[in-house]
């Protein structure tokens, strides 16, 4: 793999900073709502991409990852006072457990049945919770009130610390993303992504890189959830664990970019301001409008760009050079 | 000269349902040597490959390596063991450049990328591909992807190196540049099976020939002494390669 540039560098220090500086200037708290969203799903995205778009294993169950992880921080956090930042690891470790326990009987699942199998996973996950009495059930968790600190995880009277919490850990995933993508296992994984006969003849054990994408991918989606709780402060099934959460993780990756350390990040700042937008400008009249709008720009870029529009802005960016 | 066994095959039967694709196969493969596995299509060339390398599970049978028993075993162990081998129908990663797929072989034997793309390069330059590093596995020519399917196996680094008709499908010049190869990588001392049709370069280059038809062994010795087995004339060859050795 190749190292970075100097002007990459500088493009993505400056990104940062402007980033960071954003939320002092525009100040209105859905906007800041928005851009937390955005980084919420562009993480969500790269923890797809790591085993959808590297290792070729397409997901269509990350949201049961998300809500496992917004589930385990919150029980512990009721029922036992425990703090939500031990709860974000635990709930992690949870949702890469159960991936491991689902990912090794569907260890030779591959493309379209895999898809199936995580679709069949996530449903009967979401119904499981929908009548786990001790998790409350359909009416889900309501996290208490405490004094906002840092240290809780909560805040009252500002958006911005989630904002900057959630683009730290969108960060952090994607350095997670590049240390994988820039090493033996990304490599491994994109022998898997092409056939298990060639990963195997290459000594490569499928079975084990294969678990490995998928806990990875799991512990991240779990952090995300996790913050969801922490910031929504309400979870219950048919908000965290919905199946069309899960597609639009997958679109955001694809669109974006799948296979790309950063294609999922653009994916997820074109698609989610849309989606929020609109529904704020249209959605109230009750016509459906947003959802087209919607739909068309998700039809038009699968038809311009079905490699992600990442690829587009690979290009400007090998022309600026 | 008393020679290290490599491959041993000892018994092997492989059935799918009704048919015994093979039955009671038994060779062994010094160290060093070039051994050839002839047959008409369906003689269970290809299922003898796999059966070795862990593709199929056989049946019954004993598959030992440098007197190790790796019958049974999984693929990608008996590849780190040092069994390294091709397909007939090329396999090569095609989102990767030639030098990714052969950083991906060698990464069997490295823990960081860089020493394995090192190796790689090495190879490539062995195998004549390192000029087109750069393309990506789908740009490449048949001649070249097969070459290098080869250079992917030879970064595993094995002692055992099995191609499954490289050299099908294949020009004349092409041809005689897949021979050269394979007479190049014996020479570093590699130990080598080859299923091959292409009958000129099995006579030229092997030291012996195993010869299967429908599933059993019915021949084994050197070119000239299957040339003159009138069973394997019949069952398979013909009567013009032989001419050579009359």
């Amino acid at each position: 793999m190749r190292n970075f540039t100097m002007r990459q560098i500088i493009a993505g220090v400056a990104i940062l900073l402007m980033l960071i500086v954003l939320p002092l200037v525009v100040t209105e708290a859905f906007n800041i709502h928005v851009m937390i969203l955005v980084f919420m799903f562009a993480m969500l995205g790269v923890a797809w991409n790591i085993m959808g778009g590297y290792a070729g294993l397409f997901s269509f169950g990350q949201a049961a990852f998300f809500g496992i992880g917004a589930y385990t921080s919150s029980y512990l956090s009721i029922s036992h006072g425990v703090n939500p930042w031990i709860g974000l690891v635990a709930g992690g470790c949870a949702a890469a457990l159960v991936a491991a326990a689902i990912g090794y009987p569907c260890s030779n699942l591959r493309g379209h049945y895999f898809a199936i199998a995580s679709i069949a996973f996530a449903e009967i996950v979401r119904i499981v919770f929908n009548n786990w009495q001790l998790v409350g059930a359909a009416e889900g968790l309501s996290l208490p009130m405490q004094d906002e600190s840092f240290a809780n995880f909560l805040f009252n009277s500002s958006k911005l610390p989630y904002y900057y919490i959630m683009l730290a850990f969108l960060l952090i995933s994607l350095a997670v993303c590049y240390v994988i993508a820039t090493s033996k296992m990304g490599y491994y994984f994109r022998a898997i992504k092409e056939s298990h006969k060639i990963a195997e003849v290459l000594g490569v054990n499928v079975v084990l890189y294969r678990l490995m994408a998928i806990m990875i991918s799991a512990f991240l989606s779990a952090m995300a959830g996790t913050f969801y709780a922490q910031y929504i402060l309400y979870i219950d099934p048919g908000s965290v664990m919905l199946l069309a959460t899960s597609i639009q993780i997958v679109l955001i990756s694809m669109l974006g970019g799948a296979g790309s350390i950063l294609g999922p990040v653009v994916g997820a700042a074109i698609l989610i301001p849309a989606s929020e937008y609109t529904r704020v400008a249209l959605g109230y009249q009750g016509t459906g409008v947003d959802m087209l709008i919607y739909g068309l720009l998700i039809t038009l870029i699968s038809m311009y760009y079905p490699e992600g529009v990442w690829k587009l802005f690979a290009r400007i960016g090998r022309k600026l050079q | 000269m008393n020679k290290a066994v490599c491959l041993k095959v000892a018994g092997l039967s492989k059935r799918f349902g009704g048919l015994a694709a093979n039955s009671d196969i038994d060779f062994f493969v010094e160290e060093g040597e070039i051994i050839s596995i002839i047959g008409p299509n369906g003689a269970g060339k290809s299922t003898l490959f796999n059966c070795i390398t862990g593709f199929y599970k056989p049946d019954s049978g004993k598959v030992s390596f440098f007197g190790r028993d790796i019958t049974r075993m999984r693929p990608d162990k008996v590849c780190s063991l040092g069994i390294a081998r091709t397909f007939q129908i090329v396999e090569v990663i095609s989102e990767m450049t030639v030098l990714e797929n052969v950083t991906t072989g060698a990464l069997l034997h490295y823990r960081r990328i860089k020493p394995a793309m090192e190796k790689a390069g090495e190879i490539l330059t062995f195998t004549g591909l390192y000029e087109k590093r750069d393309f990506l596995g789908t740009e490449l020519t048949i001649a070249d992807k097969k070459r290098l399917e080869v250079s992917m196996a030879l970064a595993t680094q094995p002692r055992l190196l099995m191609l499954d008709e490289s050299m099908a499908g294949l020009n004349k010049v092409e041809l005689r540049e897949i021979i050269d190869l394979i007479r190049k990588i014996r020479n570093e001392g590699m130990t080598l099976i080859i299923v091959e049709h292409v009958m000129e370069a099995v006579m030229q280059i092997s030291d012996r020939i195993v010869v299967l038809n429908s599933g059993r062994k019915i021949m084994e010795g050197t070119p000239k002494e299957v040339c003159a087995d009138r069973e394997v004339i019949q069952a398979y060859l013909g009567e013009k390669y032989c001419a050579v050795f009359e």
